[in-house]
């Protein structure tokens, strides 16, 4: 899977916005050497503020959670248990193995199908583009937050004072700007191992079904695609290879968008005012 | 680099990042190569998924171990008994590859009997002289002492070969000794072993990696010949997906020993002349250096082009061909020599460029000292690192060992234009130049090095032009021609050109000739050369380095600049030394008979209806020399060497298990331990390297072998988001929040021993210095089992320091200077050290601290108590052709 270099589609430019082809991105941990140069790369394109200069003390994960200054993010987990065929460290004098990993996966926001933070944001600053992605428009956000809340992943938020434009609701843009001159996310095309893959999405679809069988072949037992199928959420554009249970990663198993909620909310209010209403014509039938 | 330098002819790795994706093994020690290298790292995660085993073996499970199948933790400074252990499986279990051993390597060559063995004289090689504390090499050569003609024995059951030297010299390296040295248990060490030579032979090959995790040793030079001992015998050099790859700290470290910034190699490592060796004039220069036999037979040539290119019409009969302008080198003023006399008040000035020792350099409380000691200091850098501001925020000022009113110190603080803003090519880690445009303009007064260098040579020399003393005449005599643009900056494609070498009748413009007019618009010289193959001892051809000659040929295309690969090793993208070779030796990569050794594994072959080598590499061969030429008794240069001997730059041309000659530290590698270890030395009765030189002060003291109050094993090492020093990092928000802070690596195992969890401060001592840092507390470090005990091992990395925006203390203030006998690298990689809980003590408290530790500590045993005479000190680095 690694290898296409400048050939692939994270280094050509394209034509994706004019030709209105979904993209999405491939993210697969087992090529990811922790290098965070897609969070630099992120913050540098997007012009980013720096977001806190605090030893976490957890693992090498100084950033902690994706935000509204942080676009990219990647995680790493420490778990005592195998990497697949992985041989770590002493096999303790024969006392059997001693298993141990170190995960790096870099998290973004999924451009869901049925994206909570488009369907709740009141002022249509939260728009598809042309190439599925999801796009907040920082001119158009009047920072009522409600997306915050809406998003099943915790990826969108408002930016907190002093920052630059403080108040306002960010996340990943997909570098919708790049894109639109031809050119791929700023994270792909510095990922130095291709860990991070961008593409139409059919083709990056494809590409990660096909992984997640190739790295079970390997002897990873525990690898699974991570698309959020079958959930509220439809399906993402931001597809994850994750080794283990996705929880681990901070990806809910089962994602809720809250706007599911909103049939059920109208139904039992319509219910209720039927109720209400019958009630009020009962009262006068009676009088 | 002499270890790969004596073992196969150049200080250069053998192969090319792009190449490890060939291999079916890959074995990373001394690296971590996923943070320090992260895009070469690419091509082995894609071997990895051809199907390769990838081996890591570090004392940190890294972000390298994260990636790799095997991850083996190792004591820090133990890794030449575990590649002994190698060589030791390969030999008697007889896994070399016969054929590959017989023909290409010295195996069968036999060495003088007057030679004695460590394993004869418990450690030490024969001519040891103790007064001097230096090996004469004598008795390391070969029988009959003619390196062009060795005596051999192809049944390889002489007493005296090379080949049952070698299997006697490692006999005792059992996986019993791994285990007990190295803290690796047996059965981890032989699926290495098993892992490593089932991947090598006819249809495999296996690659090794390695950096300074391997150089920063007392006997760094050592190491990496027990790699490449192994990669000899198993057949993996010179051929595809073999090799070793020396991964080199920072962008052109590589070009910046090509051409040299050390003291005592010439550009293309002719060796810098010495005083009092009847080097007084060329001939005798020529006499001392001159190789019968092989590349170095044509020395004359490439030292007479490059005086040429310095000293232009200069370079006269009269002048000896401008011989006579070179300074010779009396005594050894590697860095450390002249920071220590620095420190003493014997330097007047200092020019620092492209550095930061006050962080980056070893003992640095002892650096930032010295540099109080000077008249002046010019600091060139993009922001005011810590060697520019030490006078008023060093740690010594905290201490109060330093104030500011007292450092009479002038510091020159120049800004720097950074690498987008100026061109010029790197040399990158696989000798390949690559051309780089400048993007944008430097802000305000930032210029780049090459302008600052062109523009102070040009006021020196008018001084020196009105001065008139005898002394300047070097200077006078330089040929300063080069062309300049409207900001004063030099054309560097001019350089580039005068690298590549010329003819020096200068011409007319003509086709192909690149700035060949001098800052006066006069013709200077005539049409490039086409590669050194042209190059002439008669002051008819100039050249500034004879092995990037060809990177900008007669037809005026700068192959630097190129940007068009082809084939599988990508020619036309850059320019690799020499000629385009991308595979150094592939020669090899051919059975004897010039056929390949299998289709798998096939580079360059013979072809012999064209009569010629052809492949898929540009061959590292005589294009037309038949793989079964013999050559005739009286032959001299690449004529004198056989047709089936791949090692051009050696006499014999071979490869060679043993040195005869070129090290100051023996023929064979040997295990030492560190000059500050936990363990004695269990294979002899001296446990560090006799030739290694210690800077014998009272302020670079070491603690003596398993002392009580330095517990435990340090190791230092880069993080991926940060540049060395820092001062391309730190002072970057988008980097510096990703490691805030300086931390160090503890197991669990030593967490609860010393009642710390992550994030809580701790003191790092050792007797140069003493820092605090944060925890990290991860089962990433794991304790060893070493010679029957548990051994803690921590690890920091030293990215940090008093000035910009994070700050942090200076762990390179823990680390002593020494002198590994052959380069006089320090040894950052393994030493002692204490750890408690809680912060260090402040301001005077850290002094008297330092000196009770001082006072306290018995000195090590094995440490001389004075230095040898400046004189008689070894150092630097080593015999021509053998050093990087």
């Amino acid at each position: 899977m690694i290898g296409d270099g400048i050939a692939s589609a994270n280094q050509r430019t394209h034509r994706f916005v004019e030709e209105r082809t979904p993209v999405g991105f491939f993210t697969d941990p087992t090529l990811c050497i922790g290098c965070k140069a897609c969070e630099v790369a992120c913050k540098e394109w997007n012009g980013l503020p720096e977001d806190g200069f605090v030893f976490s003390g957890t693992s090498y994960d100084n950033t902690g959670a994706l935000g509204a200054s942080t676009w990219r993010h990647v995680l790493f987990l420490e778990q005592d248990q195998s990497r697949g065929p992985q041989l770590a460290g002493p096999m303790s004098g024969g006392e059997g193995e001693d298993p141990f990993r170190w995960i790096f996966l870099s998290d973004v926001c999924k451009h869901c199908e049925h994206a909570g933070c488009l369907e709740a944001c009141p002022t249509g600053a939260i728009v598809r583009t042309e190439v599925g992605s999801v796009l907040v428009q920082d001119d158009v956000c009047n920072g009522c937050g409600y997306c915050v809340v809406s998003c099943p992943f915790g990826v969108v938020d408002r930016r907190p004072q002093p920052l630059p434009g403080a108040g306002g609701a960010f996340k990943c843009t997909f570098c919708y700007d790049r894109q639109a001159s031809g050119l791929p996310p700023a994270c792909a095309k510095v990922c130095p191992t291709e860990s991070i893959q961008f593409g139409p999405l059919d083709e990056i679809t494809a590409r990660a079904a096909r992984r997640v069988e190739d790295v079970r072949a390997l002897g990873y037992a525990d690898a699974s695609l991570y698309d959020a199928r079958g959930t509220s959420v439809g399906a993402t554009r931001a597809v994850f290879l994750v080794l283990g249970s996705p929880e681990a990663y901070g990806l809910p198993a089962d994602p809720v968008v809250p706007t599911v909620y909103l049939r059920d909310a109208w139904t039992s209010s319509l219910l209720t005012s039927l109720v209400a209403l019958a009630g009020v014509i009962a009262a006068f039938a009676l009088l | 680099m002499p270890g790969l330098g004596t073992s196969f002819g150049r200080g250069g790795a053998t192969t090319a990042q792009q190449d490890l994706a060939n291999a079916d093994c890959i074995l990373i020690e001394g690296s971590s190569m996923a943070e320090a290298h992260p895009v070469g790292f690419r091509w082995v995660l894609k071997a990895k998924e051809r199907g390769a085993t990838i081996i890591h073996v570090d004392p940190r499970f890294s972000r390298t171990s994260a990636l790799a199948d095997l991850w083996v933790p190792i004591r820090a400074g133990a890794d030449l008994v575990f590649l002994g252990g190698l060589v030791r499986h390969v030999l008697e279990n007889r896994l070399f590859f016969r054929e590959y051993v017989l023909h290409y390597t010295n195996a069968s060559c036999l060495v003088r009997d007057d030679f004695r063995d460590t394993e004869d004289l418990d450690g030490l090689f024969s001519g040891w002289d103790p007064e001097r504390r230096t090996y004469e090499t004598e008795s390391w050569r070969y029988e009959g002492d003619d390196l062009a003609r060795p005596l051999r024995d192809p049944t390889l059951e002489h007493p005296r070969c090379v080949f049952q030297l070698l299997r006697r010299h490692f006999t005792r390296y059992t996986p019993e000794m791994v285990e007990k040295l190295a803290g690796v248990p047996p059965d981890l060490f032989g699926r290495v072993a098993d892992a490593f030579t089932s991947a090598s032979g006819r249809e495999k090959t296996a690659a090794i990696c390695y950096a300074l995790g391997w150089t920063q040793h007392s006997k760094g030079v050592q190491i990496i010949r027990t790699a490449a001992i192994l990669q000899l015998l198993l057949g993996n050099v010179g051929r595809p997906g073999g090799g070793i790859l020396a991964l080199r700290g920072h962008a052109s470290i590589q070009g910046s020993t090509d051409i040299p910034t050390l003291f005592d190699i010439l550009p293309g490592y002719l060796p810098m002349p010495k005083a009092g060796t009847g080097e007084d004039d060329l001939a005798g220069y020529v006499r001392n250096h001159r190789k019968v036999a092989g590349q170095w037979s044509a020395l004359p040539a490439y030292v007479t082009s490059l005086l040429k290119a310095w000293y232009g019409p200069h370079a006269t009969p009269e002048s000896d061909s401008g011989y006579r302008f070179l300074p010779q080198v009396s005594r050894d003023h590697s860095h450390f020599s002249f920071i220590t006399e620095m420190a003493d008040g014997h330097v007047d000035g200092f020019f620092v460029m492209g550095q930061n020792p006050a962080v980056g350099a070893q003992h640095s409380r002892l650096e930032r000292k010295a540099l109080a000691r000077l008249r002046w200091l010019v600091v060139r850098d993009m922001v005011e690192i810590e060697t520019a501001s030490f006078w008023y925020d060093s740690p010594e000022i905290e201490t109060g060992e330093l104030t500011t009113a007292n450092v009479a110190t002038e510091v020159f603080l120049f800004p720097a234009a950074g690498h987008a803003e100026k061109e010029g090519t790197f040399t990158n880690t696989q000798r390949l130049l690559q051309w780089r445009e400048q993007a944008v303009d430097p802000p305000g007064d930032a210029r780049s090095e090459a302008w600052f260098i062109h523009q102070l040579a040009k006021r020196l020399r008018s001084r020196a032009a009105a001065a008139g003393d005898p002394l300047d005449e070097p200077l006078r005599a330089l040929d300063w021609w080069y062309p300049e643009d409207e900001h004063g900056e030099p054309h560097i494609e001019a350089v580039l050109a005068e690298i590549n070498g010329w003819r020096s009748d200068p011409a007319e413009a003509a086709a192909g000739l690149v700035h060949s007019r001098d800052a006066e618009d006069r013709p200077h010289h005539g049409p490039q050369v086409k590669g050194f193959g042209d190059l002439r001892d008669d002051g008819s051809t100039a050249c500034g380095c004879w092995i990037y000659s060809g990177v900008l040929g007669p037809d005026g295309v700068n192959r630097a600049r190129q940007r068009e690969p082809s084939g599988a090793y990508a020619h036309g993208w850059g320019f690799a030394w020499p000629a385009d070779r991308r595979i150094l030796y592939n020669r090899a990569s051919a059975a004897p008979d010039g056929t390949p050794w299998s289709d798998r594994k096939k580079l360059v072959w013979w072809d012999d209806t064209e009569r010629r080598w052809t492949g898929d590499d540009v061959p590292d061969f005589v294009a037309e020399k038949p793989p079964d030429y013999v050559p005739p008794p009286d032959a001299t240069g690449l004529a004198a060497q056989r047709g089936d001997a791949p090692f051009l730059l050696h006499e014999d041309g071979l490869g060679w298990l043993y040195v005869p000659e070129g090290l100051k530290d023996g023929p064979l590698p040997t295990h030492y331990e560190p000059l500050e270890s936990v363990a004695d030395n269990a294979l002899y009765g001296r446990a560090t390297n006799p030739a290694v030189r210690w800077f014998v002060r009272d302020d670079n003291r070491f603690a003596p072998p398993k002392d009580p109050r330095f517990p435990y094993v340090l190791t230092t090492y880069r993080l991926t988001e940060h540049h060395t020093a820092g001062g391309m990092s730190r002072f970057l928000s988008h980097l510096a929040e990703l490691q805030p802070e300086l931390f160090v690596e503890i197991s669990p195992e030593l967490a609860g021993e010393l009642g710390v969890a992550s994030t809580d401060w701790v003191t790092v001592s050792t007797l140069r210095g003493i820092v605090e840092a944060r925890a990290l507390v991860s089962r990433r470090m794991r304790p060893l089992q070493v010679d029957g005990r548990i051994v803690h091992q921590v690890a920091m990395p030293f990215h940090w320091g008093s000035a910009g925006p994070n700050r942090g203390d200076v762990v390179n203030d823990l680390i002593p200077l020494s002198g590994e006998p052959n380069v006089t690298i320090h040894e950052g990689k393994a030493l002692l050290c204490s750890v408690t809980a809680g912060r260090r003590p402040r301001g005077r408290d850290v002094t008297e601290a330092l000196d009770r530790l001082v006072r306290e500590t018995p000195p090590h045993p094995e440490a001389p108590s004075t230095e040898p005479r400046p004189s008689e000190r070894p150092g630097g680095h080593g015999h021509h052709g053998k050093t990087t």
